[in-house]
């Protein structure tokens, strides 16, 4: 786009970091567009949020510290955008998808405002292998060619931009090049000839619909947390939202996921919260292995980091740089897992800046289109068919901070409308020390009925068994519950035992210690394995005479129970825990 | 270039328009009257009027003042003379003591860390007050709030660490104080003859309210400027809800949209931006925050005390005049205990956590009316020593002498194999002659 007589537009206001911006006469502007502010002689990045007339507002991603009324500002003429192609993998970056490690440090240490880096090592070179022919006819997203990375192919594509039908008009060799080379040349329809390097944009806040449909959801998507997988299971491509109150464990269960969920690559975008728990993903990750690949977990993951010091307009956008980074890896063929922690901050962004615009608030002063953002966002996860019939997958998590820890408040409410599968934290758990902190009675997952045949190949009668543990730990409660009011004393044996069943699925199911090797991850084939062992023993008839000896058998097979998950998989501890229990369960 | 301007052409709470041209956003004004001066920050540029806040209040501010813009952001003195020396809100000495006219100046509210430039916390802080060092100790660069009701004796806590704390410089920013706190609290680090390596910025209630939002910035700017330079710096705050309470009245008069109580959506971002100020440099000093937090109706969910809740890393409950042992929570401690600190540290915080939960069953159970049997005595016993020992404020120890009076405690109630500690370890530290 031209950007001529781009200098004539002058900032008029500042409030935070908001400016107010008077546009030069016959400059085009756009909503959403990128401009820069000169600030003290240095360019900021901003993005328009407003235009009434000549006069735009402006959200600008650094401090606006010095910013005067008359200092110039240049439009791009561009969206926002993402920049795509080989290299994104381990990277560190920033809201705007500045690499965090290359940035220059004032005294260094501190960020340095109007830095704009490369998001891509452009020095790098990859080896190219073409898969395509000149004068072969191709649409966006289509594979041209591809480069080794990681673990998978990376394929170079169409530029998702490019509409319509193109020509193959040249294709450049096997080998090495940099993302900055021509690769290919096309021409479309209407003679109209373009360059094709290894790296493309796409404008962030614009969902990627470059594929032939969108399908159910009905795979699902392995955590490797117990009370998930079993109990509200995630499906590839779906999305989940888990709220919960501060120090309920929202972030060791993010962890946990990103650690162990089984997908290809993985995309942690901290949005507004503490620095110090992204350091710790940061120095670790390099250090663990992918128990799947053997390589550094580093390798298949991305992190976006904006914590809640650094600016605020930055923070609003990092969560869709996160997702349009996990559609171009869908559109590559991967299975992408997204988590957003917190999705409630970057809402308050909105807030902030829709309060300096003073709009009209809606509940508890968030803007009236909270809702339709939060959907727009979650809506954006997804189950595809490529154009070569293979699927690809973003599947989205989100965590709510909910203030006061109550689930009654917008960003909740909006989000569960959105989503497919619901994880409540409770303090109550947490005090309990029961972790993950998921309340199983206020949970939910859409998925377990719509991946019902999927699920049943773990058993025949896997989603009932499931559903028939669900109703037993309802039905333990209402006993817990009866036990406060009238005591041990006034309930039945069988209560009793129900209730002591209840009991033994929590401990030794739900619960699931993160610190332990053996107990953070469980896979598939273990899970199997024990829930049904487990569900044998709620199964089983039990001829208690009296309350005493039912609890002290009860203690007894809960702590065999407990022993067993901590034994390594098919160890000879595990087989001689599973024997006991056998045996207790052959007893008459 | 120095700009005067004497027509103020509104003046509405503590903010006044000017209409001026060539003002930066952020900028530092002097606002010069008949009835005083007082410095005036630039927080909105509205076309060809800017708006300030005056530092010391708008009351008594004529429309004829005169408003001169100094051309730079606020700013604070920094140097080795800060050391020993009490300041108010804008950074000006009211110890009686030398004007710092020679010092550099340093700006305040400076930008972020990158947090790849940090590195993960592994430094023990230790206090010297029992329940902290020994349940939930406090890790170089933590942020941690102490959560208490109007009435307890937080400041009273606050400078018992101050005074003891292993930190090399401690810094103490009063916000809201009532003066009689304040006086207290130069009483007593005087006493202490900790004062050379203290700096107190203080702002006391009859102050003006917009000189309460500079002190955590003027004492976190200082800290960092020490922490660059290889100090271990720690940051005492007392009270964030009189700072948030201030920022809410500014919002207001500044005609902001409410979200939650009056307060301004940005309540998050902006406790966030001083506490994660808190920080461990690589190669240099770093910054541990400690700041009372008081809770309006001793509600946890009030907005302040729930925002922080989600910023920090942890909190102390402070309730009766003690700190809570189960609410309380460091989640940083993992990071030290038992490596930092002795390796029996965790041991000891575990099985007199459960033990003293035990016995607040067992008085529960006796308040109930049921008998008392034998054992019921060795844990009413325990949690009076409990109490005596480690929970009373009063009490000073160091970590290893609270780490010995733990197995001494439950030595005295209780056998070897009551305590849940594994045998190698009860074997090295269990006190002879029990």
């Amino acid at each position: 786009m031209d950007s001529v007589n781009n200098s004539h537009s002058r900032v008029v206001g500042v409030t935070g970091p908001l400016a107010t911006v008077e546009v030069g006469k016959g400059q085009e502007v756009s909503q959403n567009e990128v401009g820069f502010v000169t600030c003290e002689g240095v360019p900021l990045k901003a993005e328009i949020i407003r235009i009434r007339g000549n006069l735009v507002d402006m959200q600008v991603f650094e401090s606006t510290t010095g910013l005067q009324v008359g200092d110039k500002v240049d439009f791009s003429g561009e969206l926002l955008s993402a920049t795509l192609g080989p290299g994104i993998l381990g990277n560190i970056y920033e809201g705007l998808q500045n690499p965090l490690a290359k940035l220059e440090n004032d005294q260094g240490f501190f960020l340095k405002r109007g830095q704009y880096l490369p998001s891509l090592d452009e020095e790098k070179t990859w080896e190219f292998t073409p898969v395509v022919t000149k004068g072969a006819t191709v649409k966006a997203g289509h594979y041209l060619g591809k480069v080794p990375e990681s673990i998978f192919d990376h394929h170079i594509m169409v530029p998702l931009t490019f509409l319509g039908t193109w020509e193959v008009l040249d294709i450049k060799p096997a080998g090495p090049y940099n993302i900055n080379e021509q690769i290919a040349l096309l021409r479309n329809e209407e003679e109209r000839e373009e360059i094709v390097t290894m790296k493309q944009e796409w404008p962030v806040k614009m969902p990627m619909r470059v594929y032939k449909e969108r399908l159910l959801p009905d795979r699902e998507l392995l955590t490797q947390c117990r009370l998930i997988d079993i109990f509200y299971p995630l499906a590839e491509g779906g999305t989940a939202c888990i709220p919960g109150p501060f120090g309920a464990g929202k972030t060791v269960l993010q962890q946990i996921v990103s650690r162990y969920a089984e997908t290809d690559i993985v995309i942690v975008v901290a949005c507004g919260e503490r620095a110090g728990e992204v350091v710790e993903t940061i120095k670790e990750f390099p250090e663990l292995e992918d128990p799947k690949t053997g390589k550094s977990l580093m390798e298949r993951t991305i992190i976006i980091c904006n914590t809640s010091s650094m600016p605020v307009a930055a923070r609003e956008a990092s969560i869709y740089t996160g997702i349009t980074l996990g559609e171009y890896f869908r559109q590559l063929g991967l299975k992408v897992l997204l988590l957003a922690d917190s999705t409630s901050r970057w809402a308050q962004a909105l807030r902030e800046s829709s309060a300096r615009m003073e709009e009209i608030p809606g509940e508890e002063a968030f803007p009236a289109y909270l809702e339709s953002r939060i959907a727009a966002v979650y809506e954006r996860a997804g189950l595809v068919r490529l154009h070569d019939d293979s699927t690809g997958s973003l599947t989205i998590m989100g965590t709510v901070s909910p203030a006061g820890g109550n689930f009654e408040e917008p960003v909740t409410q909006n989000t569960l409308k959105v989503v497919g599968a619901f994880y409540g934290l409770s303090r109550t758990r947490s005090d309990q020390r029961r972790y993950p902190a998921i309340d199983p009675l206020l949970s939910w997952s859409l998925y377990r009925t719509l991946m019902k045949d999927s699920l049943n190949e773990r058993h025949e009668n896997w989603v009932d068994l499931v559903q028939e543990a669900q109703d037993l730990l309802f039905k333990g409660n209402d006993i817990h519950q009866m036990m406060l009011v009238v005591g041990e004393e006034g309930i039945s044996v069988d209560d009793l035992v129900t209730y002591l069943k209840s009991e033994l699925i929590d401990t030794v199911c739900l619960q699931q210690d993160a610190f332990d090797v053996v107990e953070r991850a469980t896979s598939k084939e273990r899970q199997v394995l024990d829930f049904l062992l487990l569900m044998e023993m709620v199964h089983h008839q039990f001829e208690f005479s009296n309350k005493e000896d039912a609890k002290k058998e009860m203690t007894n097979i809960q702590n065999l129970f407990f022993q067993l998950k901590y034994c390594a998989f098919q160890g000879e501890d595990y087989q001689k825990y599973r024997k006991e229990i056998e045996t207790i369960l052959r007893k008459e | 270039m120095i700009i005067e301007h004497s027509r103020i052409i509104a003046i509405q709470g503590d903010i006044i328009t000017v209409p001026a041209t060539g003002i930066s956003y952020g900028e530092l004004a002097s606002v010069k009257g008949r009835r005083g001066t007082s410095l005036a920050q630039v927080i909105r540029l509205r076309g060809e009027d800017v708006l300030l806040q005056v530092f010391a209040g708008a009351r008594g501010v004529a429309t004829g003042d005169q408003v001169r813009f100094l051309g730079h952001p606020m700013q604070a003195a920094f140097g080795d003379a800060l050391l020993g020396r009490i300041f108010n809100g804008s950074g000006d000495p009211i110890d009686n003591g030398a004007e710092l006219v020679a010092l550099p100046r340093i700006p305040i509210g400076g930008p972020s860390v990158n947090p790849i430039m940090r590195v993960i916390p592994r430094g023990f802080i230790e206090t010297r007050v029992p329940m902290v060092d020994v349940f939930n100790p406090l890790v170089e660069s933590q942020k941690l709030p102490i959560f208490a009701a109007a009435g307890e004796p937080y400041n009273d806590l606050l400078a018992r660490i101050g005074m003891r704390a292993n930190a090399d410089i401690v810094i103490l920013g009063g916000i809201g104080l009532k003066h009689d706190e304040y006086l207290k609290f130069r009483n007593a680090f005087e006493e202490a003859g900790v004062l050379s390596r203290t700096i107190m910025f203080m702002h006391t209630a009859s102050d003006p309210v917009v000189e309460r939002l500079l002190v955590p910035d003027m004492s976190l700017a200082v800290a960092e400027q020490f922490a660059i330079q290889g100090k271990r710096v720690l940051v005492l705050l007392t009270d964030m809800t009189a700072f948030a309470d201030a920022m809410k009245e500014i919002a207001i008069s500044m005609d902001q949209v409410p979200s939650n109580l009056g307060y301004p959506g940005s309540l998050y971002s902006d406790l966030a931006s001083r506490y994660e100020k808190a920080v461990d440099f690589e190669g240099a000093g770093s910054i541990t925050i400690l700041a009372v937090t008081t809770m309006p109706g001793d509600d946890v969910t009030h907005p302040v005390p729930d925002n922080t809740g989600y910023i920090t890393e942890g909190q102390f409950y402070l309730r009766k005049g003690v700190i809570e042992p189960f609410g309380s929570l460091s989640r940083l401690k993992q990071l030290v205990i038992g490596k930092v600190t002795r390796d029996d540290h965790g041991y000891i915080m575990n099985s007199m956590i459960r033990l003293f939960a035990k016995s607040r069953e067992v008085e529960q159970k006796l308040a109930m009316g049921f008998d008392k049997t034998p054992d019921d005595d060795r844990y009413l016993n325990y949690a009076k020593l409990f109490y005596d020992r480690f929970m009373d404020l009063k009490v000073d120890i160091g970590l290893n002498e609270a780490l010995d009076l733990g197995w001494k405690t439950m030595a005295e109630c209780f056998r070897p194999d009551e305590v849940g500690i594994k045998q190698e370890i009860v074997d090295q530290y269990w006190p002879d002659g029990h």
